[in-house]
């Protein structure tokens, strides 16, 4: 990780030798140089209760989801993001929602499902995958992974090719379509809005952690949602792990997501 | 030379001015979507790319085929192809700027666009795409231009031009194989991750893309009265009947691999674009429509007597261009997020505002087709070829 930057950080400079009028058109477009060229600065100012990790994971316990709780997270992480709710279905913007078994684990339905799966709503996000494919796709960097592992979005420097949409096996991304102002019922000060033409999607509340807390689905899941630092062999998220079984979506795409599942 | 693009019939001037009107139309349509966004079309959040792209994967094709003037008259000293192989790099040059522009009207963030050059990005297969188009248009417009300019001077062209040319043969495939990266690179999307998508493509391409430039060799020699030549163009439908049958076969391979192997990933969405899926098909006509033009194209084109026949070739012609176009335009890109990644069928229709940008697109291609066109002919004329 470190070195990618540092590479991607040398070839930058390398261009703007060449590029010198690019790069002083790039040091004067705000947020578009600043916001994800910092090497390892993470995106959110750490202040001393910052919650850190080598790599940010997730366990969700399907035995615990009930559709009420299900909804309290929806709630929770959409209110928290300024995630519009567009009346066109076409526009939709999620970034966490459930979907049955069948959907979610495409390639592990079988006739015989264990009667408790069918119908019950499973919470879908963002994958954080460790080799996410959308980074590769992105033409600008505005879609990065952070060292913690977090996959982040530039608001402002997205120019929505949407080739990160085409390139998330998960479904993961939105697109705002038109502008999502309108739209947002109870507007979060604490996180930025979006406009119309840019990607957006679930940064497991990189937001939150700077400030210390935990994701805002996490904290109102009642321990469904186990949320740590997966290379932290005495983190609760480790512990969980050793004494389940849980598996990934899609594992066979390599894609190596940190959101694991205990069905 | 480019004066002789001022002077012209009274059908010349109606033409440009009935373009001009189209690109007006949908530039107005444009400025709807800049200030609304892309919900003006019929894009949604699980067909993330739709009309725009399509078409600018279908022109690509297009522009790549000038390569197969470029090989028999460079490489293989075919001299009647001296005729019009201009015909085709500046066939190249209106598609690849028809391309550009698509990929622009489907910005999010159209202002935004120089992030890319300001941030390279050479693991994003966009990045290349920019580089490669972008390339293979400069070198189409230097050879093109500078090739017509000695022939209007009656000498041999500037010495430099030779290497360019050479370079744009491998360019032009380049420009189809990264392009069709774009989309088989993916983990996810079942239906383009095949690595027959680029030769499938260059075949598709090196069959529309002749046939087009037959029936453009037809429209010229009508309107313009310059003659492309009987040869040349009975070259050109050999070449478009191997691009066309090489390319059912690829298709035909594809079919193979997702219906023997099952694997629900692949077939998927082969069945919705066939027979429909879920209860949804809205392109289940358009496919077999396409099935249909592209094989009766090619019992045409197989026979020689009927493919000798102009008027049977120029049918023939255009039954490939919009089989190829219905394959590339319509089927192939919406075709790939159609089982969604969770397996839902959410289906894609263009709207009304997304098809006049579509046209005015089109429209200011073939506005520049023309202007460079009359160029070449009236250059052509001179010299009395």
């Amino acid at each position: 990780m470190d070195d990618t930057r540092r590479s991607f950080l040398k070839f930058a400079g390398i261009s703007a030798l060449g590029l010198g009028s690019v790069s002083t058109l790039a040091s004067l477009m705000p947020g578009s140089a600043t916001a994800s060229d910092e090497s390892s600065a993470p995106h959110y100012k750490e202040t001393k209760k910052a919650l850190t990790a080598k790599r940010w994971g997730m366990v969700i316990d399907t035995r615990k989801l009930t559709p009420r709780l299900c909804e309290k997270m929806i709630e929770a992480c959409h209110k928290a993001h300024n995630v519009p709710d567009h009346d066109n279905e076409r526009h939709t913007v999620k970034w966490i929602w459930t979907d049955e078994f069948e959907h979610i684990f495409p390639m592990k339905q079988n006739e015989y499902l264990a009667e408790r799966l069918k119908g019950l709503p499973i919470v879908s996000l963002c994958n954080q995958c460790n080799n996410p494919p959308c980074v590769q796709a992105c033409p600008t960097k505005a879609t990065f992974q952070r060292e913690d592992g977090i996959v982040m979005m530039d608001f402002h420097r997205c120019i929505g090719c949407r080739f990160c949409m085409a390139a998330c096996p998960y479904g993961s991304r939105s697109f705002n379509f038109r502008d999502p102002r309108p739209a947002i019922e109870e507007e979060n000060d604490d996180f930025p809005t979006r406009m119309r033409g840019v990607v957006e999607k679930c940064n497991f509340c990189a937001e939150r952690l700077a400030e210390g807390k935990m994701p805002a689905c996490v904290e109102v899941s009642e321990g469904a949602l186990v949320f740590g630092d997966l290379e932290d062999p005495n983190s609760e998220i480790r512990k969980v792990l050793r004494e389940n079984y849980v598996i990934q979506r899609k594992q066979n795409l390599g894609t190596n997501p940190s959101v694991y599942y205990i069905i | 030379m480019l004066e002789r693009a001022f002077k012209g019939s009274k059908g010349y001037w109606v033409w440009l001015v009935a373009l001009l009107a189209v690109i007006g139309v949908g530039f107005g349509f444009y400025l709807r979507q800049l200030t609304f966004g892309l919900g003006i079309t019929g894009m949604s959040r699980d067909v993330s790319w739709g009309f725009y792209i399509a078409q600018f994967t279908f022109l690509v094709g297009v522009a790549a085929s000038a390569v197969m003037l470029v090989i028999p008259y460079y490489l293989h000293d075919y001299k009647k192809f001296g005729r019009i192989t201009v015909l085709g790099e500046f066939l190249a040059v209106a598609s690849v700027i028809m391309c550009l522009l698509f990929i622009i009207v489907d910005l999010g963030q159209p202002m935004r666009l120089f992030n890319v050059l300001i941030h390279p990005t050479p693991n994003s297969m966009l990045f290349w795409d920019m580089i490669v188009l972008n390339g293979y248009l400069f070198l189409n417009i230097l050879i093109g231009w500078n090739v017509l300019e000695a022939e209007k001077n009656s000498v041999p062209p500037p010495q430099w031009v030779k290497p360019l040319i050479y370079i744009s043969i491998p360019w032009a495939i380049s420009i189809h194989t990264v392009t069709a990266f774009l989309y088989c690179g993916l983990p996810g999307r079942g239906f383009w991750l095949t690595a027959i998508l680029a030769p499938r493509f260059l075949a598709s391409a090196f069959a529309a893309g002749p046939a087009f430039l037959i029936l453009l060799a037809f429209i010229v020699r009508r309107f313009a009265r310059y003659d492309a030549g009987r040869d040349q163009i009975q070259t050109m439908a050999k070449i478009v009947t191997y691009g066309a049958i090489a390319n059912v076969f690829f298709f035909l391979c594809e079919v193979f691999v997702a219906l023997y192997s099952q694997i629900p990933g692949h077939t998927a969405h082969l069945q919705y674009l066939f027979f429909g899926l879920h209860g949804h098909g809205v392109l289940v006509p358009w496919m077999w429509t396409s099935i249909f033009l592209m094989l009766a194209a090619i019992i045409l084109l197989v026979i020689p007597s009927a493919r000798r026949n102009e008027a049977v070739l120029g049918v023939a012609c255009v039954a490939i261009f919009v089989g190829i176009w219905i394959d590339k335009g319509l089927g192939m890109i919406s075709g790939g997020f159609i089982p969604n990644p969770l397996h839902h069928v959410k289906e894609y229709v263009p709207t009304i505002p997304e098809i006049a940008i579509t046209v005015a697109v089109y429209a200011a291609g073939f506005l520049i087709l023309t202007i460079l066109y009359k160029v070449v002919v009236g250059v052509k004329q001179e010299v009395g070829e």
